[in-house]
């Protein structure tokens, strides 16, 4: 199994994704995932050469909001659902790399 | 072994418009944390964005102000990553369609003009804000969606010193623009710098490495002149230089290593299916083209070729556009322009620093310089009494007006002048022998009991002329 | 009381005339409600209270005339975000979560004065095909609790299909409103790319979801369609094209002749259940009887559709379930020690394995090396699936087919098996890649599990399909033909 994609390429893919699996969930996602990879590969049948991709089928074009400003009025509810808020600010266990932080 | 170095920017430059650039929330700095958030702003389940078409506008019009291409069929795309100030985990920006491409910006550096390239620019939304305090950050979504427009630059750049003026550069030209404020010291321009240095006619780049917390031109500058030299130290030493992240210390003017990069990052663009794409037409390209204020070096050049400043006047009074237009409605009043010129880089500067305001928000006009200038040309008042007139312009009062009401007028009528002349001269005998023996120094000592005797007010052009008139008799 | 044969029309009338109040009709549903749902398990959420203060305001206030929907229930999927009321997506990670705000979907039924009595059961984030992914609980198919109410809008299917309610919302990424529809013999649209603003909607596949109306006739479709499309200003893919009154058209004049019908070879090829393809042939003959023509026709790149959809799906999941990171609302975890811990823990908790495969294959499709062969392969063979349904579309004005290849099947038999759950949706995606209109409506039975026809059409005809179902309910009787649940039907 698993010639398309590997255990560690699964946990590769995870650590974008925020998400971490037990050895049990990676034995039995791995070739799960490698097979629906080779479902996504027949795709290869087609020929596509000179055909635009698609990534709307919205009928609209060039439709923009004037620049007006509008305040909703929700801040306070908004604070209300967070899981944890501090003095307006939600709140959130710390960082520990700073460095991206500017 | 000698070096050649390649230095790239990317500007971030803060729009300033009314409402964020896919949210109708205000765009205000100073309020309470959150409270300019709505659910858009929070990333909410459900939420779509919608396009602010001022912040499209802007973004042609900065492609326009740096030469670039707008690029008419255009669209934005998310950029995928996790941080608490990045609500939706993704930012929606430009990445395969950025709206302009191929611009430059002409930069001067001790005489030797260069343009330097812009590879693209795009529009997109800034994230909100975290703030560190012991084992919490604390997020505020205010600045989250406030519309930001990101200037790259092309490989162009061979200097720390070229780096400095192709800020400047592009800070003018966007300033003039009047589309955002420019400022690094609040924010509304945050620059990302990496250099590299490799031997002179090696093909490859050398390995970049990037500076942050530069938080002004000099910083800039200074940062890139020290890495300029570590690196060069490093590879003339048989090093490697790594690709790392280095901050500036303001203090010792070092860069210091943050982090080493591991690998590249992996931000899985793809297009916003929430926004439909945009068709720029000529027509609005055409129309915000048409409303674009003349730029600073067309202005420049009008100033040293038609009005006869000096290059670096025109430089100085360009500096923003708030003072060009000054400059330019001062002169329109008939103000002499070198007048004008020395009182805006001189007078009126030094008020600004002085009172840590911006020209706008100052009582000073146009027509009050202007009016200021003219009674001095003609003669109406000294340079010295115009320092107590420009006083008075700085808190809005009228010139002429003022002049009047406090007496300030200039003694210049040759009739009125002589019999004071005439009275000096007979109670100070002694001074015209000394004249007639060939001191000199003693006009300047009759020249100075007129003045007394007028209480400063004689115009010192006509008493020199006619106190020579009667010594010489 | 008992409306469980009435339709919008007839409650309309009686609600009009005062013989019911819209009190007692909503009362009428809670108690049915609570009568069949242990066995069918449709409810995520009750709305009791409130809906029984605004069914009062509605009585009070009177009902008239041109208010076609004024004071009758509905109940609408649970991923459609309704203000003040519990919306979950089916997911750990919203148990609990209330909305600061309304879909614009659930506040143009509140303006036409709908009564909203529940929220009802999903695949979690409407990812799956059986309503076996929600985190929450099991629903069943109306006629055979055995049987799964097929998904993911299962909860809506099994609600209107056992009489529970005259008509709910549901959302359709791949098949996810007409699938279920056809499980539970009901009708369901799948209105074009555009025409339903999807504010408001817990996005999944952000070009293609779309929200439409689940009801046990046609007529009844038509009309909460009509109430519910149109161009919104904070939904900037919304069409602006005009809202026809779907309905207006849908009585004894109505007709499918010269009509000609597309019948795609690919929609009735291996795979499809023999007694699926003979309901089809049959309805085919049915409106040939009525003076349509039906051609059979070809979509060569149908079997792609799949693995086209499952990749863009699955992308634009991996990046819209990207805000469930613990931090602004929803599910954090507990054990936390640093902002990492945080993301990983909340989200590896609060997610079900059929989100977590969906995000994974999608962040895997859009990542570094792989986005050129996955993601933008898949969106090029989006164009040629599109091209396909347009060259049959130029001289046929819909096309017909089954709406999945079997009826339900057993509860628990697929879940292990994503691969064959995927291929179920594989009539129903290519309509949702092409962003047309496309309406499932029950057109036989195999084993008393009621199957489905689905009438595809051109972008924003909804009108024709309106007709094309109605001409076809007007002659045939699976329509009429109700499940036993006990409770008031």
């Amino acid at each position: 199994m698993a010639n398309r994609i590997n255990r560690d390429q699964v946990q590769h893919v995870a650590g974008l994704a925020k998400l971490e699996f037990t050895d049990a969930q990676l034995d039995a996602f791995t070739p799960q995932l490698d097979d629906i990879i080779g479902l996504f590969e027949t795709l290869s049948e087609v020929d596509t050469d000179g055909v635009e991709a698609t990534s709307s089928v919205s009928d609209q074009l060039n439709v923009m909001r004037e620049d007006v400003a509008d305040d909703w009025g929700q801040s306070h509810a908004l604070l209300k659902n967070a899981p944890d808020a501090a003095r307006g600010f939600i709140k959130v266990p710390a960082i520990i790399d700073e460095s991206e932080d500017n | 072994m000698n070096f050649e170095t390649t230095i790239g920017l990317e500007v971030h430059i803060e729009l300033k418009t009314n409402s964020k650039i896919f949210s109708p929330s205000p765009v205000a700095y100073g309020a309470d944390p959150n409270a300019n958030t709505n659910v858009i702003d929070w990333g909410y389940p459900g939420v779509l964005p919608t396009t602010n078409k001022g912040v499209v506008a802007d973004g042609i019009i900065a492609a326009l102000a740096l030469h670039a291409t707008v690029e008419q069929h255009t669209h934005f795309d998310r950029k995928n990553y996790f941080y608490p100030d990045n609500p939706k985990a993704y930012q929606i920006t430009q990445s395969d369609k950025p709206i302009g491409h191929d611009g430059w910006v002409e930069v001067d550096v001790d005489g030797v003009k260069k343009k330097i390239g812009i590879s693209e620019m795009h529009i997109e939304e800034d994230a909100g804000k975290n703030t560190h305090e012991r084992d919490y950050s604390y997020v505020d979504l205010n600045r989250q969606g406030t519309p930001l427009i990101e200037i790259v630059s092309k490989p162009d750049i061979a200097s720390p010193a070229e780096a400095y003026a192709y800020l400047e550069a592009l800070r003018q030209r966007i300033q003039f623009t009047g589309i955002s404020d420019v400022k690094m010291e609040e924010g509304s321009m945050r620059v990302d710098v990496n250099i590299s240095v490799r031997p002179v006619g090696q093909e490859k780049f050398g390995t970049k490495t990037e500076l942050k917390n530069l938080n002004s031109f000099n910083y800039v500058q200074r940062g890139l002149e020290y890495e300029e030299k570590r690196q060069q130290q490093v590879l003339m030493s048989g090093g490697a230089v790594q690709q790392e992240t280095r901050r500036f210390d303001e203090k010792t003017g070092e860069t210091i290593l943050m982090r080493v990069k591991a690998g590249a990052d992996d931000y899985r663009y793809f297009p916003e299916p929430d926004l439909p794409a945009l068709n720029i037409s000529d027509d609005w390209i055409k129309e915000l083209g048409d409303a674009m204020p003349e730029m600073p070096t067309k202005r420049r050049e009008r100033y040293v070729n038609d009005l006869g400043l000096t290059d670096y006047d025109a430089m100085v009074i360009t500096q923003t556009k708030e003072m060009s237009d000054f400059f330019d409605a001062t002169v329109a009043l008939k103000a002499d322009p070198k007048m004008a010129a020395n009182y805006l880089q001189g007078d009126v500067n030094a008020y600004l620093n002085d009172n840590h305001v911006d020209l706008q928000a100052t009582k000073l006009t146009p027509a009050n310089l202007a009016g200021m200038i003219n009674l001095i040309s003609d003669g109406t008042i000294s340079s010295k009494m115009a320092k107590k007139v420009f006083k008075a312009i700085t808190n809005g009062e009228e010139p002429k007006a003022f002049v009047e009401k406090h007496g300030l007028v200039q003694l210049s009528d040759p009739a009125k002048l002589q019999p004071i002349i005439d009275d000096v001269l007979q109670a100070n005998p002694q001074s015209i022998e000394d004249f007639n023996n060939g001191k000199k120094r003693a006009v300047g000592f009759l020249v100075g009991q007129i003045m007394k005797q007028t209480h400063g007010q004689a115009n010192p052009q006509v008493v020199n002329k006619l106190l020579m008139a009667a010594l010489q008799q | 009381m008992n409306y469980f044969k009435q339709d919008l029309a007839s409650l309309h009338a009686d609600l009009v005339a005062k013989k019911i109040s819209s009190k007692e009709l909503t009362q009428a549903t809670f108690d049915n409600i609570k009568a069949t749902d242990p066995k069918i398990d449709a409810f995520l959420a009750l709305n009791e209270e409130a809906a029984l203060d605004q069914a009062t305001k509605i009585d009070a206030a009177g009902i008239k005339d041109d208010q076609p929907l004024a004071g009758i229930p509905v109940a609408i999927k649970d991923n459609i975000v309704t203000k003040d009321l519990t919306t979950t997506a089916a997911s750990k990670i919203l148990a609990n979560f209330k909305p600061v705000y309304d879909a614009t979907a659930t506040e143009k039924l509140a303006a036409a004065q709908m009564v909203t009595v529940g929220k009802t059961n999903l695949d979690e984030f409407a990812m799956g095909g059986s309503t076996e992914t929600s985190a929450f609980k099991q629903t069943k198919n109306a006629w055979d609790q055995t049987k799964v109410p097929g998904g993911s809008s299962g909860g809506s299917a099994a609600a209107v299909a056992s009489g529970q309610v005259v008509a709910a919302l549901g959302t359709d990424t791949g098949g996810s409103i007409r699938q279920p529809a056809s499980f539970n013999g009901v009708v369901g649209m799948k209105p074009t790319y555009g025409r339903v603003s999807r504010w408001g909607l817990i996005a999944f596949g952000s070009s293609l979801d779309q929200i439409g109306p689940l009801t046990r006739g046609v007529k009844d479709n038509a009309t909460i369609l009509s109430a519910i499309a149109g161009h919104d200003d904070h939904d900037l893919t919304s069409s602006t094209q005009a809202v026809p009154n779907f309905a207006g058209d849908l009585n004894d004049a109505a007709s499918v002749k010269g009509l000609r019908i597309g019948l795609p070879k690919e929609f009735l090829a291996e795979g499809v259940d023999d007694d699926v393809k003979n309901a089809i042939l049959a309805a085919a003959d049915t409106y040939r009887k009525l003076g349509a023509t039906v051609d059979e026709v070809s979509l060569p790149h149908n079997k792609y559709g799949v693995a086209a959809y499952y990749i863009i799906a699955s992308s634009e999941a991996s990046s819209n379930l990207q805000r469930f990171d613990g931090i602004r609302y929803g599910y954090r975890a507990q054990d936390v020690k640093n902002l990492e811990d945080v993301y990983v823990k909340s989200r590896s908790e609060g997610f079900g394995d059929e989100v977590k495969r969906r995000i994974m294959l999608g962040t895997f499709s859009l990542s570094a090396g792989f986005y050129d062969a996955y993601f933008l392969k898949a969106a090029k063979v989006r164009t040629v699936i599109i091209n396909d349904f347009k060259a049959v579309l130029k001289d046929h004005d819909f096309i017909m087919g089954p709406v999945a290849p079997t009826p339900a099947f057993d509860l628990g038999a697929e879940i292990q098996d994503p691969i064959t759950m995927y291929m179920n949706d594989i009539l129903t995606i290519p309509v949702n890649l092409a962003g047309l209109p496309g309406l499932s409506l029950p057109a036989g039975f195999s084993n008393n599990l009621p199957v489905g026809m689905q009438l595809i059409g051109r972008p924003f005809d909804e009108s024709t399909l309106y007709k094309a179902g109605y001409v076809f309910e007007q002659n045939t009787d699976f329509h009429l033909q109700v499940p036993t649940l006990g409770g008031q039907n």
